[in-house]
């Protein structure tokens, strides 16, 4: 009885302790629980895309709903799964490779997360409140502003709120990054995973204020009768296009920089050699962010820009193709001459090198925006971003996950059930994608809600149904394999994996200042160079002293829900202005949270010197 | 022996082909085997830019499969510890300067053909059709001739046909993929593009845009003849008379019903250019009903009897006083007979 009473005091203190935490650690894993149900959510919505396709003129869902499916199957997957999936490992590792005890704005960096989830629990409120958004993810005006019902206000809405939590964490690794390494740790001696984070919140930075633009206009022309999108009112709709691709390319990129930098991190682990080419890693991950932004009107070759613009953009979005070859070899040489342990993470790791790379031919192939005409809006594009990010990226977090797990939970994750879950899923994935160039030449055109009979199309769209299942399969089991890590697992030491970076010279899981005193970096793989020169260990460029941390604070959450009422004044006030209420009640939450974070003193709190000695080494 | 092995090789030949035959899909709908200039220029530069695409797989994977094999760690090597390679000039060199010059050869041709497929400058020296895109049907005004059709586009072989094609209400898309590539149908301007089929026959279109529940029901036709067949189409359609009285009862009862439920607000019989709803000048001659049922009287009874179950969210729906079994039947009857030209779909081969 009194036991229990403990248990349970201690799950709501628990509970207590990661709605206000603002360390980057708890924050880690918030991201990743959250972006780990939306990625769920996502793939639930994907099979029944794909049940519906299994045969021709399939009654499984009405055409409708089915519009609803795709559309949030792609936001979901894109704004709610993978980006904060990916924000989620780069805040839990990002500062323990640099060497600091969190990141430049900790309460910053809990709003975001916040705002993030509220953003996704938001969108998925449409399905209960009169049906989701059924416009695409691309929501192309003007098939979105004519949408009836609230399903596009709840995109709108959002899709804003995860996306300014989103610029949030972008500008806070930044500034980690810029200012707060670790004595020594120079620009050129970051792991390239930091390097893809830094890289990656540029990106971020620049590119989420042309979607919060586009957002912001889309909004004023549902909920308050301009008409910026509107052809008959003297608007013009492919200025959405131009905004919405000016964020969504660069947001490619956001998405498969920081796997390029998990698999910077676990090919050189696994091969026990330094990553080949360092220097031109880091220059390719500049150039590819460079170009990423110089390419947006690719995706809008058959739009009718003229020969002019479909030329330069074409052959600007070959050249894309330079860097990310120089990336691919890079990587090839790293294992060449190495020693290769294959576990579940490096199966990962190379399962993505020809998936991926598969991929990106097909990405040449559609910059060649003659041949465009006939893949653009076909399955055959459909299969090229599923390769680029599916191959690509869901890969590189199951890479991450089963590498740094160790790190981030302190055991194993189980390595019979990683290799089940990564043969199943490979195996599904091919099947599933591989014959859709195929159906996309064929004649199939994406968003299809059937095909007909007699089209040729019917085993291409069986095969494609049946390796979702196998994907299905394999997420189930890694799910299992999750829960049997975490009551069965073996427990990790520090530095499982013989690793070179510094957040394996700390235990696992880290304690909660991260580095006791800070290290001395002599240079890059600073593990690794104290174990071939020194003793293993980091040399200290510190004396043990008090540590200053931030307190937790509840605000964060608040000021979240103020946002996420006003959300809702702003969605219904079209039907009746009493809703106007909730929108100024809600602001008035979170502009009152702002005030009091800014009037009130939060200096934190130190540990002190004796604590900490009194923590085993 | 060797009569076994011819055999096997026969075999092995004829499944490779069938293969390859299916797996390029249903003829005049797969972008696979081009029957005119768009879908040619298009599916030179697919090869071309494939080939070059499956040569550097080819390499990358020569090179992944020796490293994985040569350089896995083999039992008793745990100790081993590899040369720290930092890098290496003249082979990030060669990988920066080969696709360089791997671009430039698929560059250069795209943007010939891209400009090629953009000359619209001899446009009013050939055909012009407006096309105009609506949810979820075609809608084909032939500049000049004062014919107007629907879903069905007729075109003769050999010759440029340009489409200036406009939306009436959200963004759709254009593609025949064995004749062209696809263009945006979009409310904002006119774009044109001219396509050419070298071959008779029917070919299968599709929008390739979302454009709202039906999207994946907007299919139609292009049904390219020979010059001469055409201009009998041509001369067939314009001495079209739209008060021509049916022959027999039944379809006079249709075209009274047709005009007593105010049927001709939307669906013009005769060259009106309005696109309200689907022309029906040539209606008994249809490849389809409503663009993806098989032209049979029953399909189009069930069609008018009940539309939304056929393509949710079509505008026709509760437009019109519900009708009777048959009423509808009438109906069907007078629009099926309305087949003002000897030249059909079968001219084409279909």
């Amino acid at each position: 009885m009194s036991n229990a009473a403990t248990q349970k005091r201690a799950f709501s203190a628990v509970l207590w302790d990661y709605l206000t935490t603002v360390d980057h650690k708890k924050v880690g894993i918030l991201y990743l629980m959250g972006g780990g149900f939306f990625f769920l959510l996502g793939g639930l919505e994907a099979l029944i895309i794909r049940i519906q396709l299994i045969k021709p003129e399939n009654d499984f869902i009405t055409a409708g709903l089915y519009n609803e499916m795709i559309t949030m199957h792609g936001t979901t997957m894109i704004f709610l799964a993978a980006t904060p999936l990916l924000f989620g490992l780069m805040n839990y590792i990002m500062p323990l490779q640099i060497g600091a005890r969190d990141v430049a704005f900790p309460f910053l960096n809990a709003l975001g997360f916040w705002l993030f989830f509220s953003g996704g629990i938001l969108l998925n409120c449409s399905w209960f409140l009169g049906g989701a958004p059924d416009a695409g993810w691309t929501a192309y005006a003007p098939l979105s502003i004519q949408s009836p019902g609230h399903g596009t206000d709840f995109y709108v809405m959002g899709l804003q709120l995860s996306g300014a939590g989103t610029l949030m964490s972008g500008i806070n690794f930044l500034v980690t990054i810029v200012a707060m390494r670790a004595p020594g740790m120079t620009y050129m001696r970051m792991p390239l995973f930091t390097w893809t984070t830094f890289v990656t919140s540029v990106l971020t930075l620049f590119a989420f204020p042309a979607l919060t633009v586009g957002l912001f206009l889309l909004m004023f022309d549902r909920m308050f009768g301009s008409a910026f999108f509107d052809v008959a009112l003297g608007g013009n709709s492919v200025i959405w296009q131009h905004l919405f691709w000016i964020f969504g390319h660069p947001e490619v990129y956001i998405l498969i920089l920081p796997v390029f930098g998990v698999f910077s991190e676990v090919l050189p682990t696994f091969s026990k050699k330094r990553l080949f080419g360092y220097s031109a890693m880091v220059f390719a991950t500049f150039l590819i962010a460079f170009l990423g932004f110089m390419v947006w009107a690719h995706h809008m070759f058959t739009v009718g820009l003229g020969p002019v613009a479909n030329s330069i953009f074409a052959v600007a979005t070959m050249a894309i193709a330079v860097p990310t070859g120089i990336k691919i070899f890079n990587w090839l040489f790293t294992m060449w001459g190495g020693s290769i342990v294959i576990n579940s993470a490096m199966l990962w790791a190379l399962a993505f090198i020809p998936s991926f790379t598969i991929g990106g031919m097909t990405g040449v192939m559609l910059g060649s925006n003659v041949a465009d005409y006939q893949y653009h809006d076909s399955y055959f594009v459909v299969a090229h971003f599923h390769y680029v990010i599916v191959g690509g990226v869901v890969f590189g977090l199951f890479a991450a996950c089963h590498y740094w797990w160790p790190k981030m939970f302190g055991r194993i994750l189980h390595e019979g059930m990683g290799k089940l879950a990564f043969w199943t899923f490979f195996i599904g994935f091919h099947l599933t994608f591989f014959i859709q160039h195929f159906l996309g030449l064929m004649g199939m055109p994406r968003r299809y809600w059937v095909f007909l009979e007699n089209q040729g199309l019917d085993t291409g769209n069986l095969i494609s149904t049946i390796g979702a299942f196998f994907m299905t399969i394999g997420t189930i089991v890694f799910l299992i394999n999750i829960v049997y890590t975490a009551v069965k697992g073996e427990k990790a030491p520090a530095d499982p994996w013989d690793a070179r970076t510094l957040e394996w010279t700390i235990p696992s899981p880290p304690p909660f200042y991260n580095f006791k005193q800070m290290p001395l970096v002599r240079g890059l793989d600073p593990l690794w160079i104290e174990k071939t020169e020194g003793n293993g260990k980091m040399t200290p460029a510190e004396p043990l002293d008090e540590i200053h941390m931030p307190n937790g604070s509840i605000l964060p959450l608040i000021m979240t829900a103020g946002f996420f009422i006003a959300s809702f004044g702003f969605i219904y006030q079209t039907d009746h202005k009493a809703w106007l209420i909730a929108l100024y009640a809600g602001m008035a939450i979170a502009i009152g949270c702002m005030v009091i974070r800014s009037l009130k003193d939060d200096l934190g709190f130190h540990i002190s010197k004796e604590e900490l000695e009194r923590e085993a080494d | 022996m060797k009569g076994w092995m011819g055999k096997t090789k026969a075999l092995l030949l004829f499944t490779m082909l069938s293969l390859f035959l299916t797996a390029c899909g249903k003829e005049n709908l797969t972008a696979l085997v081009p029957k005119g200039y768009g879908a040619e220029s298009s599916m030179n530069l697919i090869i071309l830019t494939t080939l070059i695409m499956v040569g550097v797989f080819v390499v990358v994977m020569i090179i992944y499969v020796i490293a994985l094999v040569r350089f896995r760690r083999k039992k008793g090597q745990e100790d081993f510890i590899p040369k720290q390679v930092e890098g290496n000039h003249t082979l990030e060199t060669v990988w920066t300067i080969i696709p360089i010059v791997l671009v430039l050869i698929m560059g250069v041709p795209t943007v010939i053909a891209t400009f090629d497929l953009a000359d619209t400058s001899n446009a009013s020296e050939n055909i012009n059709i407006e096309v105009t895109g609506n949810q979820y049907w075609w809608h084909f005004n032939y500049d000049g001739e004062e014919i107007v059709t629907s879903q069905d586009l007729y075109i003769p072989t050999g010759e440029r046909v340009y489409l200036n094609m406009q939306s009436s209400d959200v963004i759709h898309s254009f593609w025949v993929p064995s004749i062209s590539g696809k263009m945006d149908v979009s409310p904002e301007n006119v774009n044109t593009m001219y396509i050419e089929a070298f071959e008779e026959g029917v070919y299968w279109g599709k929008c390739a845009e979302l454009c709202g529940p039906s999207h994946s029901l907007m299919d139609f036709k292009v049904i390219a003849v020979s010059p001469e067949e055409y201009d009998q189409w041509l001369s067939d359609m314009q001495a079209v008379d739209p008060e021509q009285e049916p022959q027999d009862t039944v379809a006079q009862e249709g075209k009274e019903l047709f005009e007593a439920n105010n049927c001709m607000a939307c669906h013009a019989i005769g060259s009106s250019p309005a696109a309200t709803g689907p022309n029906l000048t040539n209606f008994g001659d249809r490849t389809t009903i409503a663009g993806i049922l098989e032209p049979t009287k029953e399909n189009l009874i069930d069609w008018i009897m009940d539309p939304e179950s056929i393509k949710p969210g079509n505008k026709m729906t509760g437009a019109y006083p519900s009708v009777s079994e048959e009423e509808a039947n009438s109906i069907a009857e007078y629009l099926l007979q309305l087949k003002p030209s000897e030249i059909t779909p079968e001219s084409a081969g279909n």
